[in-house]
């Protein structure tokens, strides 16, 4: 089935407005859009790695998200769905859980590239069931644009800092799409590969 | 019908995972609590529990996923010792304050470096005020008991908190003792189903853990989360008093061995209280008043009992399996202290490091620690209040 973006976008919002997240956030929007893909009739359980996702979107007593939701830290929002999944596995074979539930893990590129990079490849290569997204905004935003392995070579960053003896960061940026392929999963896709897979 | 056997520590917990058959168990292997997964994936394998194995790649995505599981509604089980534990020790905290009630069997081995694979207790005291139940065990009887207790215990709607079941690496783990197990059937009955409130699975609702707490809420998370700690206390003795009536077993917060009319008390955990108990019964045949308080209960501390039970002694030794690098006491030892100081009771109180990294623990050794009670009687000198037992200086 060919993917319609106006079609996905008439669906109901399952990320409530009025979060913290600064106006015009990628983040939020590329969140808007991954739960929109979602069957309407399916209910899903959220897991996100600490980041500014994470504490904007669910601020005690708040919560802006419609589904069950999970943070636990940093570098585990891989394994940390894989629990989940294996309890759904062990109640539905109960009879337990009666509903269909999906799984889905938010992390930015600093929790998916770097710290969570050993939980993301267990989850991958144990063949959980669930969709990992990376919302890859090129280095660690929230705690203010420090170079991540996902920052592009000589970028200014505030660990990689250009001054007259630097010219930014001196090393390339990791190919992590690359690494996740090599699980032998069934699907990963960057953003770029998903424009060009939608031609 | 109670089953006698003959069994390891390792089996005989493992022996228990099974007649609980939890619904999820993450798990790493590391020495000495390996066998516990090894015996339970036997398990798995020949159908004879339904549980959701997941073989994670380190113990921190082990605790990660038991997180993850248990607030899905899945009651949840792991193991693990030593370096693997203090690899956990972030989640440890978050599984705490997310009032998970999660399993963990503790294999007591020591804390790197330099690495070390037998018994002391620095992983667990490492671990002490994350939050969790403790519970210890002197032999592999304890050590089953406690895990057939454990979910009763961390489940109960008063508490809902983790519990870590500790047992002496390879002393206990590994060494093959008489045992009396419980039928599968009185197991499954007396620990029954999990059955939480909300979770993250429930059909119908949805429910949110992990949230970003601004100053305004902090405090108030912890004290509720401290007072199903403290509620702990009370349900550990009602738990006990059921398990008493189904095995004829009776467990409190601590044991009293000749505590009595004791003079000289040692306080202790774990599997070096048997060693004492014999010490201890060679010092009375002389007609020494000695005694033993062996711990069971850790967290929560049991103060109160402790220097009630304690307020007749007059020179006590306080033995810890760990270096906690306070530099004038271990952890037992400043606790026991300051549970004495708060009732105003001031006995004669010596503190010693003991059994590091698998260091023997004697009946001699242990009875040179009441002869050095008995030196400080007779010179009315303390000397040095914490001392090192059988260290080459």
């Amino acid at each position: 089935m060919a993917y319609n973006l106006k079609e996905t976008l008439n669906k109901e919002e399952r990320l409530a407005p009025g979060h913290r997240m600064c106006a015009g956030c990628g983040a939020t929007i590329a969140v808007r859009n991954v739960l929109r893909g979602l069957h309407e009739e399916d209910e899903a359980v959220i897991t996100s790695a600490t980041s500014c996702l994470e504490v904007s979107s669910f601020m005690y007593p708040y919560t802006a998200w419609k589904d069950s939701f999970i943070h636990n830290a940093f570098e585990n929002a891989g394994a940390t769905c894989s629990g989940v999944e294996a309890a759904y596995n062990a109640l539905k074979r109960k009879g337990k859980v009666k509903g269909t539930r999906k799984f889905i893990a938010f992390g930015g590129d600093g929790g998916t590239y770097d710290i969570g990079f050993q939980s993301l490849s267990g989850a991958m290569e144990r063949n959980h069931d669930m969709v990992y997204v990376c919302y890859d905004n090129e280095a660690y935003m929230n705690t203010g644009i420090q170079r991540s392995s996902a920052t592009p070579m000589y970028a200014d960053t505030t660990t990689t800092p250009v001054g007259s003896v630097s010219d930014g960061k001196p090393q390339n940026r990791k190919d992590l799409a690359q690494v996740i392929a090599a699980h032998n999963i069934f699907a990963t896709m960057s953003s770029d590969e998903f424009k060009r897979a939608k031609k | 019908m109670a089953i006698k056997e003959r069994l390891s520590g390792n089996e005989a917990v493992a022996i228990a995972m099974r007649q609980i058959n939890p619904d999820v168990m993450p798990a790493y292997p590391i020495t000495p609590s390996t066998e516990i997964p090894q015996y339970f994936t036997t398990f798995v394998a020949n159908g004879q529990v339904d549980t959701e194995f997941v073989p994670v790649e380190s113990e921190h995505s082990a605790m990660s996923a038991c997180i993850g599981s248990e607030a899905a509604g899945a009651r949840t089980i792991t193991a693990t010792s030593s370096c693997g534990l203090a690899l956990m020790w972030e989640v440890l905290n978050v599984a705490a304050s997310d009032r998970l009630p999660i399993c963990l069997a503790l294999v007591n081995r020591a804390l790197s470096g330099p690495i070390n694979i037998n018994c002391d207790h620095s992983d667990a005291m490492g671990a002490r005020n994350t939050g969790w139940i403790q519970l210890f065990a002197e032999n592999n009887q304890e050590a089953y008991d406690n895990m057939v207790q454990a979910y009763r215990i961390a489940e109960h709607k008063d508490v809902m908190l983790p519990i870590m079941v500790c047992q002496d690496g390879f002393i206990t783990s590994h060494a093959v003792e008489n045992i009396t197990l419980l039928e599968d059937e009185l197991v499954k009955n007396f620990v029954g189903e999990y059955e939480p409130e909300h979770y993250l699975l429930k059909d119908g609702e949805s429910l949110h853990y992990g949230p970003y707490a601004v100053t305004n809420y902090v405090m108030e998370a912890r004290r509720a989360q401290m007072q199903g700690l403290r509620n702990a206390k009370q349900v550990t003795l009602d738990v006990a008093k059921e398990f008493a009536a189904l095995s004829g077993r009776e467990y409190g917060l601590f044991e009293e061995y000749r505590l009595d009319d004791a003079d000289y008390a040692m306080v202790i955990i774990g599997s070096a209280a048997g060693t004492a108990k014999d010490a201890v019964d060679e010092l009375r045949e002389k007609g020494i008043k000695a005694g033993i308080l062996k711990i069971r209960l850790f967290r929560p501390f049991p103060a109160e009992e402790i220097a009630e039970a304690l307020k007749n002694v007059k020179y006590l030794a306080i033995m810890d399996r760990t270096e906690d690098f306070e530099t004038n006491c271990g952890p037992l030892g400043s606790e026991v202290k300051a549970a004495l100081y708060n009732k105003n009771l001031h006995p004669a109180a010596l503190n010693y490091c003991y059994g590091l990294g698998g260091r023997d623990v004697t009946v001699e050794s242990l009875t040179s620690v009441f002869e050095d009670l008995m030196e400080v009687e007779k010179t009315g000198e303390l000397g040095e209040v914490y001392r090192y037992l059988s260290v080459r200086e």
